[in-house]
């Protein structure tokens, strides 16, 4: 005190008290939200990954209505206009059959599409079941389980696929099912994985002194909680089926006549691309567009459900 | 890290054992005999051919002959390319897709590094989000979308290059580009993300601290750290590469042992299907397996450890 006195300029009774009264410790700048909440802004806010999200949005629509409305179908012949270039008759033109493009490139998005969904839900299920028993029970179940997956992934897929569709009647289930034998390792891991995180995390410690079940720790607590890496591959896994399909298409082992998906389009198209590009142009140009859209929305979703890209 | 090795290795041979029988079992198990054909066949000549092709013999000794002759690289004759040599055909055409293969896989590595590192340089400004948004471009356009596209605007429309075959090193350009798009852009993404990571680690800010030039930092530190993944990436690369070529050895009409599989496939030619499939099978394999034991000679964690996946 003395040495303040001392130095003349500042005395005591200059000081002055600031009512703290209404300040507001550490306060909570930022809305508070839910890990759910949080995500779903994060997403929103990513511009690329919603144009993605509108974009599967159209072409979802289009391909459920579109045939309904349209005057034409995908199947019936119509020879004396056929490979017509597109006009207000024929939106996409026609293919050499004169069948109406528009309709079967919505037909074709149709099948593409379900191939994708389903195939992708055929590998969830699996991938749960079989990668939630992986982690959770662990040691030598895992080393089994994990051996026997590791042996059918080191098998190149689309060779295995290929083989099956060579000698399975080609139908979309054959086709589904054959992609499915794979394809779930990938899910199968990414559960192993984040069951192996969790389960030794209190509420699942505290489930099992309840008197749980196994399998209800796995469904009930880990696998809700495992929910975002799932999500994301399962929204990779889409496009990546719809590929594949059209791969297989291309090769003349997928979905038969009349019916035809993008992938059956697209191989007729090349074929006459010199001549009458849109037959190739507009299915091209759908399954670019819906390979684009999942993986700026699989990229988008991923991005939101990693707390490091925290802004 | 040479227990791990042979992991690997143990289980590419148990693979490669499980697709072997799976495929003769898959050709055993469709219905009729391919030998049969629209025309009839007298008795006697349907015995001939089947005695000249094994099929007489109980299904275990055919099983093992396919083995044994499978180990002596035996892959059976083809049914329908006028009886040749399934080896022989591979022989031939396989060159083909060599040359095609190695040719993308540079490109992939080459442009798709620079493309990431430009990225991760430039982060979060007009160069990082235009090239990520041609490397999502270039992920989402399929290679039997890109190929055709590719051939019908410079081929056909501008006349810039052949429009098909593989006869001089222009005809190279546009085959590599469709087959290499979808990597170039995989692996741009991979390196910058990961050269994101590493950017912001503390070495390189001392490498920074020090004075070193921004290229030097980047050559000499980051990019040795940041290639890790792609290497594990070299395996499925190859995969791809060949997958693609399938397709693309069709739209360009290149020769090669892709064009082939097609032709296999659409043709029903079973032996050369299978031939054809545990070729693929094993070069995909043995590239994976030399992916995983770069892996471990890159990683010095993994040369120290020895442990982990």
């Amino acid at each position: 005190m003395n040495n303040d006195t001392n130095r003349g300029s500042i005395r005591p009774e200059q000081f002055q008290k600031i009512d703290r009264s209404n300040y507001v410790f550490e306060r909570i700048e930022r809305k508070r939200l839910t890990a759910w909440q949080d995500i779903r802004y994060r997403l929103v806010s990513n511009k690329l990954a919603m144009t993605g999200f509108y974009i599967m949005c159209v072409v979802l629509l289009f391909a459920i209505f579109a045939p309904m409305i349209s005057p034409h179908d995908h199947f019936t012949n119509d020879l004396p206009n056929a490979n017509q270039a597109p006009s207000w008759q024929h939106l996409f033109g026609t293919d050499d059959l004169g069948r109406d493009m528009f309709e079967r490139t919505w037909k074709g998005a149709q099948i593409s599409l379900f191939v994708g969904f389903a195939a992708a839900l055929i590998d969830l299920i699996i991938g749960i079941i079989y990668g939630g028993i992986m982690g959770y029970y662990g040691g030598k179940v895992d080393e089994a389980m994990n051996r026997f997956a590791e042996i059918i992934y080191a098998i190149p897929h689309l060779l295995v696929t290929i083989l099956l569709l060579v000698v399975m009647e080609p139908s979309l289930t054959t086709i589904i099912v054959a992609m499915s034998i794979t394809g779930w390792i990938n899910m199968a891991w990414i559960v192993r994985g984040q069951i192996m995180q969790l389960k030794n995390q209190e509420y699942a410690l505290a489930s099992k002194a309840l008197g749980a079940g196994a399998m209800r720790i796995i469904f009930r607590h880990l696998i809700p909680n495992a929910m975002g890496p799932i999500l994301v591959t399962l929204t990779l896994t889409v496009p990546s089926a719809i590929f594949t399909e059209a791969f297989l298409s291309f090769l003349g082992l997928g979905v038969q006549s009349p019916v035809a998906s993008w992938g059956t389009m697209i191989n007729d198209g090349v074929k006459s691309m010199t001549l009458y590009p849109w037959r190739l142009m507009f299915p091209a140009l759908f399954l670019s567009l819906m390979m684009f859209a999942f993986n700026v929305f699989g990229d988008g979703l991923r991005d939101a459900f990693d707390p490091k890209l925290k802004k | 890290m040479i227990r791990y090795i042979l992991k690997k290795f143990v289980i590419m041979l148990v693979s490669l054992f499980f697709l072997v029988t799976t495929t003769f079992v898959l050709m055993n198990a469709i219905p009729g005999s391919p030998l049969q054909s629209e025309k009839a066949t007298s008795e006697a000549v349907q015995k001939n051919l089947e005695a000249y092709y094994g099929l007489d013999k109980p299904m275990i000794e055919q099983y093992g002959i396919y083995l044994k002759n499978l180990v002596q690289g035996d892959l059976g004759i083809s049914m329908k390319k006028k009886f040749q040599a399934v080896d022989k055909i591979i022989k031939e055409s396989f060159p083909y897709s060599l040359k095609l293969g190695i040719a993308s896989v540079i490109t992939s590595i080459v442009v798709g590094c620079l493309l990431g590192i430009l990225a991760a340089m430039h982060h979060r400004k007009f160069i990082d989000n235009f090239a990520m948004v041609i490397a999502v471009i270039g992920l989402s356009i399929p290679s039997l979308v890109m190929a055709p596209l590719l051939q019908y605007s410079l081929a056909v429309k501008i006349r810039a290059f052949e429009v098909a075959g593989l006869n001089g090193p222009l005809d190279y350009v546009l085959p590599t580009i469709a087959l290499s798009a979808a990597s170039i852009a995989f692996i741009a993404r991979l390196i910058r993300s990961t050269m994101i990571e590493v950017l912001n680690s503390d070495f390189i800010k001392t490498a920074k601290a020090k004075g070193l030039a921004g290229h030097w930092i980047v050559w000499r530190h980051a990019l040795r750290n940041s290639m890790l993944p792609v290497v594990t990436f070299l395996g499925y690369l190859t995969a791809g590469v060949i997958t693609g070529s399938v397709v693309i050895e069709k739209i360009f009409a290149i020769p090669g042992l892709g064009k082939f599989f097609v032709q296999s496939v659409s043709d029903r030619d079973y032996p050369l299907i299978m031939g054809i499939t545990i070729f693929y099978a094993v070069l995909l394999m043995v590239c994976r397996f030399l992916a995983d034991i770069a892996y471990v000679l890159v990683d010095p964690r993994m040369r120290a450890g020895g442990k982990g996946k």
